[in-house]
């Protein structure tokens, strides 16, 4: 693998697809540094900056009441609708603009890894405030991420957590928690959950403020025994004992693994570091990742948020129709962000590549090509014909193309929107 | 990542063993299947098999409304008497179910009681890969009808999953089912067949991944627009996807909604497809709260989908030789929780419909009081069932698909 290649490996993996510019930057700086540079940004990111978050107004539930009329509540329906969608174009937009990529796609890792979905929770102010927490803890250690999530309160509706009381535990949190976001199956017992459970009792959320609070009166704060250790636990305690397990780091580092290298190569051992920024240095410096280029099935929304990188198109600055079309591409490829099929997250590899999904990426990638900045279009005219699917190769950031692709791309030289088109959905472009 | 772990990852991300993605899962159009009409003997059987996923709430399915138990231990959530649809003195259905309900007084529907397996695990993901597998002791990567596939000669038209990703249980370790995708088909502008069809080669050296994408472009050469008609039917139902009501958490199932799959199997039987076995499913069934309306509204769906399957299934010679079984990965726990849900629970029923299937009981219904930590304790192994399903609906010896088990349900056929 060339020096170049290498650091456009890192990188998109690491991010959300990065540019020509960038790899060129990247490999002039070094692979080292490159790495370095991902880790700790060290300066403020300008393109995040320009893309604040949204300033919600109340959840228009809140001025409900057991006497508001079927319109009202329509009407509140809607309103609420509106809002999510309002803050998953936010995201998208933000994906695109932001020049700390790392941090952009482990806001997107660890939504999948906690994976709850609008579609119980419904309150966009609410999910927005789960996005902030994951984005506050992300990179650091685990602990506080857990403990924080605990009291979350999208992850306590999406999980029941509001209806688990000291009379009547409900195990749905307790459960997910230990097998899917910290643990991993078969490192706890039934007993586990069940006490874990009773240790998250009186955790509410107000529906009106959109905040978690705790209602002693609800809490059981009797003796409990989680995974042989026994005491008064209570949420942040039980969010303490699951966080020290040595299973919990290697299991998420697993997880960490799975998503940034993919399955065909088995993660190394001792990926796990003190913090989630350490182990993706260990994930990202392992001699078996550089083993994983050209494996990686692209999940929709990194496809799509790459796409728009590279080719100079920012979801904001469309107009409407477009930017529906967008997100209405990202529901036929089955990825919106917010709106995970299962708590158990988002599939990956093969799963993504089907028929319908192909369908899916054949419009947009009609749609990308037809929007692509001009100024990025003319990169590509500038080469002459016969250089064209190497120009565009640089374009999208792709090492190269097989005797196949490069049959298909051939003929569409002259047709330089085609041409990106074509790109976007050729199996070097989809699987990096 | 741990054997376990890993292989975890492989069925629940719905990413299927590696012998199931080198035999070209999901290769396969409708029109592929279509292709086959004819091919097979008219005298055998068709399984149709339905999951519900989420684990569904059998004691609020099948009730057992006679038992004192049943209502002391889930005061709020249990039916009332004169809701119920009346089975006999002591079980009754779930107010919803009143297709299965009619079907059941003509002796259509069986119902194999207290379902389970031993040592029940409750998580979603792992007691949902040990139906799959039919590997209790230790889910492997193969699915049970997968196996049933590689002894069947590996075609993977005989299995066939109307679900976007392959379901684990039809992946083989030397064949899989195909998975034909609900696909949408509006053309796609702008790229020409041509281009498309370059895409379609195969690469030397390439990874698996990069192969599949391109065999992507093969199979959607051939996808027909058949296909089309069921999609802009299924539409009207996923306009609006969020009411009012709050919904479980999602742990899987398709989206497509659960008729307009039975509505695609119906038309493959009609026109005397060859494949063997069908794989449909349907999601939402974790009721952790609020269960009692939730419940309600998709065994209403179920229902639906059931018996107007089973209504067009009965109009035609074909038609007449399919079997449904419908089942989900565990039942919920006797006592309600607090907030009107049930946690994960245990044994539970599987509904059986269809060609030569006796109606009425079969297995004993567990005690709601001499329970298992609060569940119900098994009394049938899933295993009988499956064993059955290969020997009288698919003609096939269960030994080398099931580990030689030689349970069976006595009087099911």
């Amino acid at each position: 693998m060339s020096d170049r290649e290498a650091v456009a490996h890192l990188l998109r993996r690491a991010t959300f697809g990065p540019t020509a510019d960038e790899v060129d930057a990247a490999e002039r700086a070094g692979a080292a540094a490159t790495l370095d540079r991902l880790l700790a940004p060290g300066r403020a990111d300008r393109g995040a900056a320009a893309t604040p978050p949204p300033a919600l107004p109340a959840d228009p539930y809140a001025a409900l009441t057991k006497e508001s009329t079927r319109e009202q509540r329509q009407k509140a329906n809607a309103e609420r609708r509106k809002q999510l969608q309002q803050v998953t174009e936010w995201w998208l937009d933000r994906m695109v603009a932001a020049e700390d990529g790392l941090t952009e796609k482990l806001v997107f890792f660890w939504h999948g890894h906690w994976a709850t979905s609008a579609q119980k929770v419904k309150s966009a102010r609410v999910m927005q405030g789960q996005l902030e927490t994951l984005r506050r803890h992300g990179r650091g250690p685990f602990g506080p991420l857990v403990a924080a999530m605990v009291r979350d309160p999208a992850l306590i509706i999406w999980l029941d957590g509001q209806k688990n009381t000291r009379k009547a535990p409900n195990e749905n949190l307790a459960r997910e928690l230990m097998e899917l976001f910290t643990l991993g199956i078969g490192a706890y017992t039934e007993a586990d959950v069940k006490a874990g459970a009773r240790a998250l009792t009186g955790w509410t959320v107000d529906r009106g403020t959109g905040t978690a609070r705790f209602e002693a009166r609800r809490h059981d704060p009797g003796e409990k025994t989680i995974l042989g250790h026994s005491g008064r636990f209570d949420a942040e305690a039980y969010a303490g004992l699951l966080a020290a397990e040595p299973a919990t780091a290697t299991f998420v580092a697993g997880r960490l693994w799975f998503r940034y290298a993919g399955t065909d190569v088995p993660a190394p051992d001792g990926l796990a570091g003190t913090d989630t920024t350490t182990t993706l240095r260990a994930i990202f410096s392992a001699p078996a990742f550089a083993q994983t280029r050209g494996t990686l099935v692209k999940q929709p929304v990194e496809w799509m948020v790459g796409a728009l990188r590279q080719l100079g198109i920012r979801p904001s600055a469309l107009p409407e129709q477009q930017r529906k079309q967008l997100l209405g591409g990202l529901n036929a490829l089955d990825q919106v962000p917010l709106r995970p099929p299962s708590v158990g997250g988002w599939p990956a590899g093969a799963a993504w590549l089907t028929t319908s999904s192909l369908q899916a990426r054949l419009r947009l990638a009609g749609m990308l090509a037809a929007a692509t900045a001009p100024a990025v279009l003319a990169r590509l005219t500038a080469a002459p014909a016969a250089g064209r699917p190497d120009a565009l190769a640089r374009l999208l950031v792709v090492d190269g193309w097989g005797a196949r692709t490069r049959a298909a791309l051939t003929p569409l030289a002259g047709e330089p929107r085609k041409l990106l088109a074509a790109g976007l959905i050729s199996p070097e472009y989809t699987v990096s | 990542m741990d054997t376990l772990t890993r292989r975890r990852f492989l069925l629940t991300s719905g990413v299927v063993g590696a012998g199931a993605l080198a035999a070209g899962a999901g290769a396969y159009s409708l029109r592929d299947l279509l292709d086959t009409a004819g091919d097979r003997d008219p005298q055998s059987h068709t399984l149709v098999l339905v999951t519900l996923y989420g684990g569904n709430d059998g004691l609020n399915t099948v009730i057992p409304y006679g038992d004192p138990a049943y209502r002391a231990a889930r005061p709020e959530l249990a039916y009332p008497d004169n809701e119920v649809r009346r089975l006999d003195d002591d079980f009754g259905l779930n107010p919803a179910l009143e297709g299965l309900h009619q079907r059941w007084s003509q002796g259509g529907l069986a119902i194999v009681r207290g379902v389970g397996y031993p040592k029940p695990d409750r998580s979603h993901f792992r007691s949902m890969d040990i139906w799959h597998t039919a590997q209790p002791d230790r889910p492997g990567t193969t699915g049970w009808l997968g196996r049933w596939l590689d002894g069947a000669g590996g075609d993977p038209r005989l299995a066939v999953s109307f679900e976007p990703a392959l379901p684990p249980l039809l992946a083989g370790a030397r064949s899989a089912g195909a998975a034909v995708p609900v696909a949408d088909r509006k053309a796609a502008k702008g790229l020409s067949a041509e281009t498309l069809k370059a895409f379609e080669a195969a690469e030397p050296g390439e990874s698996a991944a990069r192969a599949r994408a391109a065999a992507c472009f093969a199979d959607l050469r051939s996808v027909d627009d058949m296909i089309r008609q069921v999609r802009d039917s299924a539409e009207q139902d996923t306009a609006d996807p969020d009411g009012e009501q709050a919904p479980a958490t999602a742990t899987g199932g398709a989206r497509t909604p659960l008729d307009a799959q039975l509505d695609l199997v119906a038309q493959c039987v009609e026109a005397g497809v060859s494949t063997r076995v069908f794989s449909v499913s349907l999601g939402g069934f974790d009721t952790h709260a609020d269960e009692k309306q939730l419940q309600a509204v998709l065994l209403g769906q179920l229902d639906r989908a059931l018996t107007g399957f089973a209504d067009r299934m009965g109009r035609t010679d074909a038609g007449r030789k399919v079997v449904v079984a419908v089942y989900s990965e565990f039942g919920r726990r006797v006592r309600a929780n607090a907030s009107d849900g049930t946690d994960h629970g245990t044994a539970s029923d599987v509904l059986l419909l269809g060609a030569g299937v006796h109606g009425g009981w079969h297995g004993e219904a567990p005690s709601l009081t001499d329970l298992d930590d609060g569940d119900l304790k098994y009394t049938t192994d899933f295993r009988d069932v499956y064993a059955t399903l290969l020997e009288r609906v698919l003609d096939t010896d269960p030994g080398p698909v099931l580990a030689d088990w030689r349970g069976r349900v006595d009087k099911l056929f």
